[in-house]
This record gives structure tokens, C-alpha cells and sequence, in this order.
């Protein structure tokens, strides 16, 4: 088995390689975010958390976080409901031009997100509802309500088709069935949905940047700090904004682990 | 005669150009414990999912109580369904699943938990009122599923295959709750499966479905000893069916000559006329072995093919000369008086009263 340990230590080689790559830029930002220097350069000066003290003194900073915050939180519900109710009809009915109507649905996502923000501009400003939070709320439900479509049709899959006839055959309406059966079937994945889309709405830049006009979200303040100058203050929000993504995207992850494992047991 | 619960008038059930259903017509009776069994795909789940109100019928009218049921939307019937993958809702416990008809009704949550620790109690499964179904054994699912529908105290039980997932020991032991319950709350079961035991050991009736239709309707004893046709006498299994002709009808009986000999038939109420078709079964159990040629009488000469052990039962698989093929259905300790190898010859006989003349149709 000798041969068999050679190769397991190359791909464990590997695997860490493929994650130094992937994090060692944030993990050197989270470092210099705690480096007292302006200019990131080894050696490193002393630990100061003078940067973050900046940060929350700045009152555009604070408004750019309450924007996100409300974009995310609003574009987690709209998308998700939007994303329950496709999963549920293509699940449920059948129809004429299903494929092209499910095809429409999951489009959004292979657009190159430039041509989607120019689009998303364009077509907000000709009808007047460009420049406003609710313009980036509505560009981003666009954008995620694909992602929590196939969460919760997944989740769908694995529903026995005889529990929605069983719950009608007990005196259920389609309504009653509907809030006592499919949603809380689906529970897991509804949450699990409402956190994948707060956090690909949270950190999603180009679309924000294009449709935010005067309201910026904080990946655009980003932008625009180091637009300007090179001010550690980036290095901050960065910390902020990758440990809050990382955390919503684990409880995705762990919401959607407990349901592949009750879907086992059942 | 008890006055029908269910009447199926001339309903045919059609899938775009497939028939499902060609044209059923037969009543429910109140009380009584109804089988419908057939192959797989003969109609018989579309059947009970179009009482259930699930699919609605192509064509004819079903009518429960006198009403007519057809555009009844199925959460405002009173006929629920033990479904063959049961059904039970994963994501609550075993009593939640059995309140949950109640709940949907609008049954207050004192009356729904007293109705529900009833049921639980007479399933004998109390004591898993707060488990989740996927900690439960099938047996215990079972009853969770038997529960959460006769909670709902119908007037009639629909029953799919409940029994098709469970293990054999269990299967008979569900039986004898499900015929104790039937007799015991007297409601009408109407019980769907393929399994010719699980029909014959608990109905009153049963419909032998095929095709799309009715071969047949009587208790198990007419089906089993007096199947209407060819269909109803293969699916039952375990008969000799001999064909021939008519060559002479005297009185109560007649004289049919096949391929693999003459035989004296009684022709019950069927008319037999000279020199037409004819056909008749013998059911293995009424066939007597022999090594000596038997005197008169019907008999055939056949040669042992093979044997099958069920317990306590042996059926024998033989041949005449002609190919025909016959079975011997006996118990074990009779069979071993005779020391049979396979590829020995013996003589079958039989009363001529056993054989049953079928209707040709």
C-alpha cells in the first residue's frame, strides 16, 4: 500500500495548494487589515486596530452597510419566494412550453454579470426605477432566484408524490396542504436558500455598482476608496464583508447537510 | 342483503388514448370487506384513486350514499386512503401524523389529541406517540398510517396494497388486525391488491380485475372452486384448465373431449351445445395420484416434471403425453406415501363433480 500513500500525500499536497491559492489573498488582507503601516509591504509593522476604529467612525461606511444589509435581507426573501414558487409549479403541473419557462428561469446566471448590470440599467432608467435601493434589491432577486429554485427543487425531489394526495385524501384544501405539507417539507431548503441568496447578494459588486446610483452597498464603497487611494480601511471592510458571506454561506451548507440526512433516514 | 354503500355505474377511466378502466358496474355493500386484486395494471389502483376523488372518471358516474360523486374535490370526501407507500408526513411525529386529518377538519386541539391517543392506543403504538416516522419500524408505520386514517372515523376505509412492504410474519399479522378492525367498527374496507392470500384471507368478496375490467365478483370459495372464465381460472393460479369439444350433453352432465383424453363435466348452468367449444377447470387440490390405472372415471397418465414445496403443501408440475400440463396441489405427508422421482409416471384422477365448466366468452 505504499504506492497508495505516495499518491495520498500528492493529493494532499494538492488540496492545500488549491486552498493557498484560493484564500491566502483574503488571509493576507484580514492580515495587513491589522498591520499599523498605510502601505501593505513586508515587514509588517505593529498590530493596531486603528483601521477598523476609522472604519466605524466613517458615517458613509456605516450607510453603505445598512444598504447591503437591506439589500441582502430583501433580496434573500423575494428570491426565495420566487425560487419556491417556480420549484413548486415545475414539481406540481405540467404545461405547455414547461421547458422553455423552466430554461427563462434558470437563465440569469450564465449572463456575464457586466452585460446583466448594463442590461439591468438600461432597463431600470427607461422605466424610471434605476439609482434607487429597490433597484438593486429587484436586480439581484433576478439574479439569485435561480439559485433558490434549485435548492428547493432538489428538496422537492426527494417528496414522496403520494404526501400532497395523502394530505388532500385527509381533508386538506391545495392551501391547507400547501402550509401544513409542501412548506414545511421544504423548511430546510427554504432556509438554506435564504442565506446562499443574502450572501451571493452581499458581496455581488458589478450589478450593484451599475444600478446603486447615489446608494452604494459596501462592495462599491470598496471600489471607491481604492479608486481614490490605497487606504487600509479596504482591508477592514474586507474582513467584515468575507467573514459575514462565509458565515451565511455555512448556514447554507449546514441547513442543506441536516436535510441530506434526514432525507436519508426517511 | 346489506343496501349498497358505493355504486360504480358504467365508469370508464381513459389516459389520452389508454383505457384504463373499459367499463366498470358493481356495487359496494355497506359493512363489508371488498378485495380487488388483479395484475399490475389491470385498473385496480385507478379504481380506488377514483373513489378517493384523485382522478376523476372519463366517462359514468360513481355514487357514494346516493350522491353522485364525480366532481366532489377529494378533501371535501370522507374516504381515506392507506397508501401503499404509506404517506405519513416525515417531518411530524406519530401522533401529529394521525391528528392531521383532524387538524385540516378544524377539530379543536383538546378533541383532535383525545381522538388521536384512541386511535394510537388501539393500534397498540401509544407509547411512539412522539416519535418521528423515521424511527419507526414498517409494522409500527403501519399502524401510524391505519390510525391517521380511521381517526377520521369513515364510513369507508380505502386500503392500496398496505401490506406489499412489510415482511412475510408481518403480513400475516396485519391481516388479523386489519379483519378484526373490519368486524369490529363494521365499515366498509375496499382493499386493493395483487396478493391472491392477502384477498382471499380477508375479504367477503372480491373483484377479480383485468384488462380494465371485471373477470369476476363472489366470495373467495365461488372464485376459487367456480372461476367465470379463463382469465379469472389462470390468474387464480393453481387450476387445470383443459379445452375441448362438446361431444355429448346428458342431463346434468356432458362429455368434452380434449387432446389429452375424455371427461365426464357436470354443466352447472352453463349451455353446452354438441360439437362446440368447450372448456373446463379442475383446481389442483381436487386432483387424487395414483400408480395403479384408477377403474373408470375421469383420468390422464402424466409424468412427473417437478415438485414445490410451500410448508406444509406440495404442488406437483406434470405432463400427458400430449404436453399438456397439469398440477397436483397436496399436502407433504401424503405425497411422501408414494416415494415419486421426477420423470415417473402415474395416473391422475378426479370427482367428476370437482371439474367447473368455465364461460366462454
Amino acid at each position: 500500500m505504499k504506492q497508495s500513500r505516495t499518491l495520498n500525500v500528492i493529493l494532499g499536497l494538492y488540496v492545500v495548494l488549491i486552498f493557498a491559492f484560493v484564500f491566502a489573498p483574503i488571509i493576507f488582507s484580514m492580515i495587513f487589515s491589522f498591520n499599523s503601516q498605510r502601505f501593505p509591504t513586508i515587514p509588517l509593522g505593529e498590530f493596531s486596530t486603528e483601521w477598523y476604529a476609522k472604519v466605524l467612525a466613517d458615517p458613509d461606511i456605516w450607510k453603505a452597510a445598512r444598504n447591503s444589509l437591506i439589500v441582502s435581507c430583501s433580496t434573500a426573501v423575494i428570491a426565495t419566494f420566487l425560487g419556491f414558487c417556480t420549484a413548486y409549479s415545475d414539481f406540481r403541473y405540467n404545461f405547455r412550453f414547461k421547458g422553455p419557462y423552466l430554461a427563462l428561469i434558470l437563465l440569469p446566471p450564465t449572463i456575464p454579470l457586466i452585460i446583466m448590470a448594463l442590461a439591468m440599467l438600461a432597463w431600470l432608467s427607461k422605466i424610471g426605477m434605476s439609482g434607487q435601493l429597490y433597484s438593486i434589491i429587484i436586480a439581484h432577486s433576478v439574479l439569485t432566484a435561480p439559485f433558490a429554485m434549485a435548492v428547493i427543487r432538489l428538496r422537492l425531489n426527494q417528496m414522496d408524490p403520494d404526501l400532497e394526495s395523502a394530505a388532500w385524501n385527509l381533508g386538506g384544501s391545495e392551501w391547507q396542504t400547501m402550509r401544513h405539507v409542501i412548506v414545511p417539507f421544504c423548511k430546510p431548503a427554504i432556509f438554506s436558500s435564504l442565506f446562499l441568496t443574502a450572501a451571493v447578494s452581499f458581496d455581488e459588486f458589478a450589478v450593484s455598482w451599475f444600478v446603486s446610483g447615489l446608494n452604494s452597498t459596501l462592495p462599491v464603497v470598496v471600489l471607491e476608496i481604492v479608486q481614490g487611494n490605497i487606504d487600509p480601511q479596504v482591508n477592514a471592510i474586507g474582513t467584515f464583508v468575507f467573514l459575514t458571506s462565509m458565515t451565511l454561506v455555512v448556514l447554507a451548507q449546514l441547513f442543506f447537510a441536516s436535510r441530506q440526512i434526514k432525507g436519508m433516514h426517511a | 342483503m346489506s343496501k349498497p354503500l358505493v355504486v360504480f355505474d358504467k365508469v370508464q377511466k381513459h389516459f389520452g388514448d389508454f383505457v384504463a378502466v373499459k367499463e366498470l358496474d358493481f356495487e359496494i355493500r355497506e359493512g363489508e370487506f371488498l378485495a380487488i386484486m388483479g395484475p399490475s395494471g389491470c385498473g385496480k389502483t385507478t379504481t380506488l384513486r377514483m373513489l378517493a376523488g384523485l382522478e376523476a372518471p372519463t366517462f359514468g358516474e360513481i355514487r357514494l350514499n346516493d350522491r353522485v360523486m364525480n366532481d366532489v374535490a377529494p378533501h371535501e370526501r370522507d374516504t381515506p386512503l392507506v397508501w401503499q407507500s404509506l404517506a405519513l408526513f416525515p417531518f411530524l411525529t406519530a401522533r401529529e401524523n394521525v391528528e392531521f386529518g383532524l387538524k385540516m377538519r378544524g377539530v379543536d386541539k383538546a378533541e383532535r389529541k383525545e381522538r388521536a391517543f384512541k386511535w394510537l392506543d388501539k393500534m397498540g403504538i401509544l407509547e411512539f406517540e412522539n416519535r418521528h416516522i423515521s424511527t419507526l419500524s414498517g409494522g409500527q408505520k403501519q399502524r401510524v398510517a391505519l390510525a391517521r386514517s380511521l381517526v377520521m372515523e369513515p364510513q369507508i376505509l380505502l386500503l392500496d396494497e398496505p401490506l406489499s412492504a412489510l415482511d412475510a410474519h408481518l403480513v400475516i399479522r396485519m391481516q388479523a388486525v386489519l379483519t378484526d378492525l373490519q368486524r369490529e367498527l363494521g365499515i366498509t374496507f375496499v382493499y386493493v391488491t395483487h396478493s391472491q392470500s392477502e384477498a382471499f384471507a380477508m375479504a367477503d368478496r372480491v373483484i377479480i380485475m383485468g384488462k380494465g375490467e371485471i373477470g369476476q365478483i363472489g366470495t373467495p370459495k365461488e372464485i376459487y372452486r367456480a372461476p367465470a372464465n379463463q382469465f379469472v381460472a389462470e390468474f387464480v393460479g393453481r387450476n387445470n384448465i383443459l379445452a375441448g369439444k362438446v361431444k355429448s350433453v346428458d342431463g346434468g352432465t356432458a362429455r368434452i373431449t380434449t387432446p389429452s383424453g375424455e371427461f365426464t363435466v357436470p354443466t352447472n348452468e352453463v349451455n353446452l351445445v354438441k360439437d362446440h367449444n368447450a372448456s373446463f377447470v379442475i383446481s389442483a387440490d381436487l386432483v387424487h395420484i395414483a400408480t395403479e390405472e384408477p377403474d373408470g372415471g375421469n383420468k390422464a397418465y402424466c409424468k412427473l416434471i417437478s415438485e414445490e414445496f410451500v410448508g406444509s403443501m406440495v404442488t406437483l408440475f406434470l405432463e400427458d403425453a400430449q404436453g399438456h400440463e397439469f398440477k397436483v396441489q397436496m399436502q407433504e405427508r401424503e405425497l411422501s406415501k408414494f416415494d415419486l422421482h421426477s420423470g415417473d409416471e402415474i395416473w391422475l384422477s378426479w370427482d367428476t363433480q370437482s371439474a367447473h365448466v368455465l364461460n366462454e366468452s
